[in-house]
């Protein structure tokens, strides 16, 4: 039987892993842990940083696989695909994991292509059947959930943010790390500029533990700034319905949907958004939903923890205060 | 310019889907059939390539049951040239490996500049067979994208590709696979005159035979299909707009302990 379990690691671009990876190599470690197999780190980068690499080994990697170049920043398919798929050719892992994130679903379904297995893509869970894992990913805007199973190894996967139980970081542990000796392939495409999006200063939708967001209810783009003001004192990370990105209200980035992110905080709060099927398909693995409407007839009522019927620009603001009041304590 | 882009038809996202008898498939009764959102923005943006350099051929492909014959006759109606259809029971159920593999031999016969697709149907989500299919052509591929702009020489590409946190931009040479991001475009919808034009326009089957593939693998296979286990039923509050503020904050940070 094929070897570790492989996590490539996402990280910050300054040199250090994000949350996701410890979520990545803390659910590998729990599979690794009934197999018997190792659990190791692939990390493709232009920067490191030393407390980088001691906080994979914290998270459970046993050996961290690094290659440190410029020219792998920003990713691209043709330079990352081929040298993963040497090294897997040389080690066998027995998995393959990746977050769900823009560069790494595409690199997942590359190397699976190139690799010639499976993918099993936005995994919300694992389970084992006769030694071999079967996983379990949302399909059909998140109505039935789809259980799936390689026919050999490795088993490439990506994993869907927030989902996952973090490692528990044990410090003591040291970096073990090596750096493969597969020589990267040279870039097709070329890198013109890129665009940095509006410092907003709140987390990255994808990845925030709370997410407030805002629908029609809203009646106009000016009125995000009450959002905002709520976000800002949780820490928590602004979307939008499609009906407000269609409008024109809000980006396309920052749309919770079908068509948009698919999201799964600890913590989520609507506004003014009735509920359609296409939102709840990028909402509706989140931990606790509230609602916030003054329709009592809201779909969103139907899946919500909590739900306020009331007028949001009413009730937005006061949570807003309650909210702070907490935060003083 | 030779077009082709990849497309898909999935239910319609308002459509009940339901476990068939079958554990590992959906029953298809009454189901509403769409093109995937993702695909009809691929399908615009070569429309406008070919609008834009006054000539060109826009080839809507498709691999499907004969019901997906419905969703490349939308795409004609919008204003594809022709159609391709790999219409091949070898292929139901396909994985996505199998399935870019059948899209790639389409793609080497036909020899387009460009492939278009979008970045995932909206049915299994698996957001894999645009990049699939040119790791096996060898050819580059960038995904999310928001923008493009053929060279007027028509060998290569600035695309915009959506990333966390802003936008990369890059040049690649031509042929090359770009999957479709929203807010790339507004899909048209089809005029009365292009519906009534699609009528005539060709669509050609294939089957697994005239891709000189051999059968199909199957390298992940679904086990079931299940409905989702329901969320507990949450509780509403209604009355002052305060004191549901105040509940919701004390409830949140000592039942659920959310916060």
């Amino acid at each position: 039987m094929a070897g570790a379990f492989w996590c490539v690691v996402e990280d910050d671009r300054q040199g250090r892993p994000k949350k996701v990876s410890a979520e990545l190599l803390g659910e590998a470690r729990r599979w690794a842990g009934e197999l018997g197999a190792t659990v190791e780190a692939v990390w493709l980068t232009d920067k490191v940083e030393p407390d980088g690499l001691r906080q994979l080994a914290a998270w459970g990697a046993d050996r961290v696989w690094l290659w440190e170049d410029p020219a792998l920043v920003p990713y691209r398919g043709e330079v990352w695909t081929p040298a993963v798929a040497a090294l897997a050719g040389q080690e066998n892992p027995r998995a393959i994991w990746g977050a769900v994130t823009s560069r790494h679903r595409e690199l997942m379904a590359r190397l699976a292509a190139r690799l010639s297995v499976g993918l099993a893509a936005d995994c919300v869970s694992f389970s084992l059947a006769d030694g071999q894992l079967v996983a379990t990913r949302p399909v059909y805007a998140g109505k039935l959930l789809s259980k799936v199973r390689w026919k050999t190894t490795p088993w490439v996967a990506t994993l869907r943010p927030n989902v996952f139980k973090a490692a528990e970081p044990d410090e003591g542990r040291a970096p073990k790390v090596e750096r493969p000796t597969v020589t990267l392939a040279s870039a097709v495409t070329t890198l013109v500029e890129r665009r940095e999006e509006v410092q907003t200063g709140l987390p990255e939708l994808a990845e925030a533990e709370i997410v407030v967001s805002g629908g029609r209810g809203l009646k106009g783009p000016e009125n995000f700034v009450l959002l905002e003001e709520l976000a800002q004192v949780l820490g928590a990370a602004v979307g939008a319905s499609r009906a407000a990105v269609d409008a024109g209200w809000r980006p396309h980035r920052f749309q919770v949907g079908q068509t948009g992110r698919t999201i799964s905080p600890k913590l989520y709060i609507g506004c003014g958004i009735s509920g359609a099927i296409q939102h709840l398909a990028g909402m509706r693995t989140s931990k606790v939903i509230c609602a916030v409407n003054k329709d009592p007839d809201a779909p969103i009522f139907k899946i919500a923890d909590f739900g306020l019927v009331g007028d949001l620009f009413e009730v937005v603001p006061l949570l807003k205060e309650e909210f702070k009041k907490l935060k003083q304590q | 310019m030779k077009m082709l882009v990849l497309i898909k038809q999935v239910p319609d996202t308002a459509t009940q889907v339901k476990v068939g008898s079958n554990p590992s498939g959906i029953d298809v009764t009454g189901i509403t059939w769409i093109v995937s959102p993702y695909d009809e923005f691929a399908i615009e943006e070569a429309l406008r390539i070919k609008e834009k350099r006054g000539q060109g051929e826009v080839v809507a492909v498709t691999l499907g049951a004969d019901r997906a014959k419905e969703a490349l006759r939308s795409c004609l109606a919008m204003g594809a040239d022709r159609a391709i259809h790999v219409n091949d029971a070898a292929f139901y159920g396909a994985d996505t490996l199998a399935a870019a593999r059948a899209l790639a031999a389409v793609i080497k016969l036909e020899q387009p500049q460009l492939v278009l697709t979008g970045r995932q149907a909206i049915d299994d989500d698996m957001g894999a067979v645009g990049a699939q299919v040119a790791e096996i052509l060898g050819w580059p591929c960038l995904s999310w994208i928001m923008e493009e702009a053929i060279s007027a020489d028509g060998t290569k590409v600035r695309v915009g590709r959506q990333v966390e946190g802003g936008l990369e931009v890059f040049d690649l040479p031509l042929p090359c696979v770009l999957t479709a991001q929203k807010g790339m475009n507004e899909p048209r919808y089809p005029t009365l005159k292009g519906i009534m034009g699609a009528k005539k326009k060709e669509i050609k089957d294939l089957k697994a035979g005239d891709l000189e593939l051999g059968a199909p693998t199957r390298e992940l296979e679904v086990v079931a299909l299940e409905a989702l286990p329901p969320r507990p039923p949450g509780r509403i509050l209604t009355g002052d707009a305060k004191d549901m503020a105040r509940e919701l904050v004390r409830a949140l940070r000592e039942d659920v302990k959310a916060i």
